[in-house]
């Protein structure tokens, strides 16, 4: 949403009507996305409001302030605070194989097609700290595929892909992961695929040779290849309808032909004007086939 | 007040935990299919529960219920259910979904889904606290009920654990409080 002033803010005082509240709100939300966009290059202007908000206020509270207005001040002067607003703007919440009904069908519907081509390039947009990508790298593996696979993986914010490099996850999660796995069709033990030290559990170095971390917003970069499956879940819940299509153009012209484009499982691409171009693969896992 | 022939109400927000099903079921069963106002359900669920529950809700109402999917349009006539695993967030005319951390040890959270409502329908939004074990909706419904909006709480005498009615009844001090199978009836009056 491009930055709106309430005509009431406006009118001068022969017709002064004092701004709802919500409004104001609404006014200063605006602003200091703005002065971020304008100050830092980050934009959040059109990700979604009531998310934002939250998160918004998280921050305020936390630096001890009692409005928007005076977080813009504090974050339009002190980069400190800009970096702890960013950790509290990207959600970064993600864990190995979840919804492995999602991994299920991956590997019943998806790999099939993959295998029709010589190369495979994939890209998982909002990465997080990697536990997605993880999670597809292993399942390629076990399909025969991950020699000629390169997985680009993609995030907006640099300290989550500093993570993902590093492979290395905590210890406690791996018995939920490997429910997660065995649900998702694994072929193997999953302790296969790391080894316990005192960090946490370190995944072998073989399965991350062939994915590339990089820094990508999709709110304002460009395309950056060809692929033949995307995969994107649970980042564009973020965004507002406005954003959503614009990141759908993005995608449907960064897929070939018969790409697959796989999302959230509460995502659904019936809102975009690109609904057209796909066919389902599979409606409650929501994998799309790029056809026209 | 809305002009006449307008509803006075854009939605109802429910929150529930624990013995939510049960009482859902009955809230839902009192409202007939012309019941003009889209209702919002954030009921705890264990992050793999599957669509039992719209099942289960759907062969006890004649509204149309379904599980939110996110920039769902709300619409009269329908349920939305927030899903398992995510936070559901109301905007005006829609609904969105997160996955940030748990509030209240739940996500989806009563509080997340109030506090984002009464945001978006101030005065036009009715909030009902149910049965639950936990304080999970009282800063939510609290919200509700300083934005303007009407604020409703199972009596927790009949609910199936009292203390989420109950806090949110300290919270709210003049929360409309009612037995369950009044709480149907009392909708279908101020909705109208
Ligand atoms: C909830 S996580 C999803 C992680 C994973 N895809 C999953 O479903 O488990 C959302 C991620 O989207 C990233 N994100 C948010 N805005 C973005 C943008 N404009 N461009 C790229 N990534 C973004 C966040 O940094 C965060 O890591």
């Amino acid at each position: 949403m491009a930055l709106r002033i309430e005509r009431s803010a406006l009118l001068g005082p022969s017709g002064f009507e004092p701004v709802k509240r919500n409004d104001l709100e609404n006014l200063e939300i605006d602003l200091v996305l703005e002065g971020i966009y304008q100050q830092y290059g980050f934009d959040f202007r059109d990700y979604a409001r009531g998310s934002i908000k939250r998160r918004l206020w998280r921050r305020a509270y936390a630096e001890g302030l009692e409005s928007i207005s005076g977080l813009q001040e504090r974050v339009l002067h002190d980069q400190d605070t800009m970096n702890r607003l960013l950790e509290d703007l990207s959600i970064n919440v993600t864990s190995m194989f979840r919804d492995p009904e999602f991994y299920l069908a991956i590997r019943q519907k998806v790999v099939p097609l993959l295998r029709t081509y010589p190369f495979i390039r994939i890209w998982n947009a909002g990465c997080s700290t990697g536990e997605e990508t993880l999670s597809l790298a292993i399942l390629l593996r076990e399909e025969g595929l991950i020699d000629r696979t390169k997985i680009y993986a993609t995030d907006i914010n640099e300290n989550v892909l500093d993570l993902a490099k590093q492979g290395v996850f905590p210890l406690d999660k791996m018995r939920d992961y490997t429910e997660n796995y065995i649900a998702a069709g694994g072929k193997t033990a999953f302790s296969e695929y790391y080894t316990a030290n005192g960090q946490g559990a370190r995944f072998n170095e073989s399965l991350t040779e062939n994915i590339i971390f990089a820094q990508h917003n999709l709110a304002s970069d460009r395309s950056f290849n060809e692929f033949q499956m995307i995969v994107c879940r649970n980042v564009m819940i973020y965004f507002d309808r406005s954003l959503q299509e614009r990141v759908h153009g993005l995608f449907y012209s960064s897929l070939g032909m018969s790409g697959v484009l796989a999302l959230g499982r509460k995502e659904s691409i019936k809102f975009t004007r690109h609904a057209s171009a796909y066919e389902e693969i599979d409606v409650n896992e929501k994998l799309y086939k790029r056809v026209r | 007040m809305p002009p006449e022939g307008v509803p006075p109400f854009e939605l109802v927000v429910v929150g529930a935990s624990w013995g939510g099903l049960q009482a859902l079921r009955w809230l839902l069963e009192g409202l007939t299919d012309d019941f003009p106002t889209p209702l919002v359900v954030a009921q705890h669920r264990s992050s793999d529960s599957s669509d039992v529950m719209v099942r289960v809700l759907q062969s006890h109402s004649p509204l149309a219920i379904t599980e939110a999917s996110d920039k769902d349009a709300i619409e009269p006539g329908h349920v939305y259910i927030a899903p398992p695993d995510y936070h559901l967030l109301v905007e005006p005319g829609s609904l969105a979904l997160s996955t940030e951390g748990f509030v209240h040890h739940s996500r989806p959270s009563i509080d997340v889904a109030f506090e984002s409502a009464a945001d978006a329908y101030a005065d036009r939004l009715v909030g009902v606290i149910l049965t639950g074990a936990n304080t999970d909706g009282s800063a939510g419904l609290k919200r509700i009920r300083d934005e303007g909006g009407v604020t409703v709480v199972q009596d927790p005498a009949t609910a199936a654990r009292p203390e989420m009615p109950s806090a949110a009844m300290a919270a709210v001090k003049g929360a409309k409080v009612l037995p369950l199978r009044k709480i149907a009836p009392f909708l279908v009056e101020i909705c109208r």
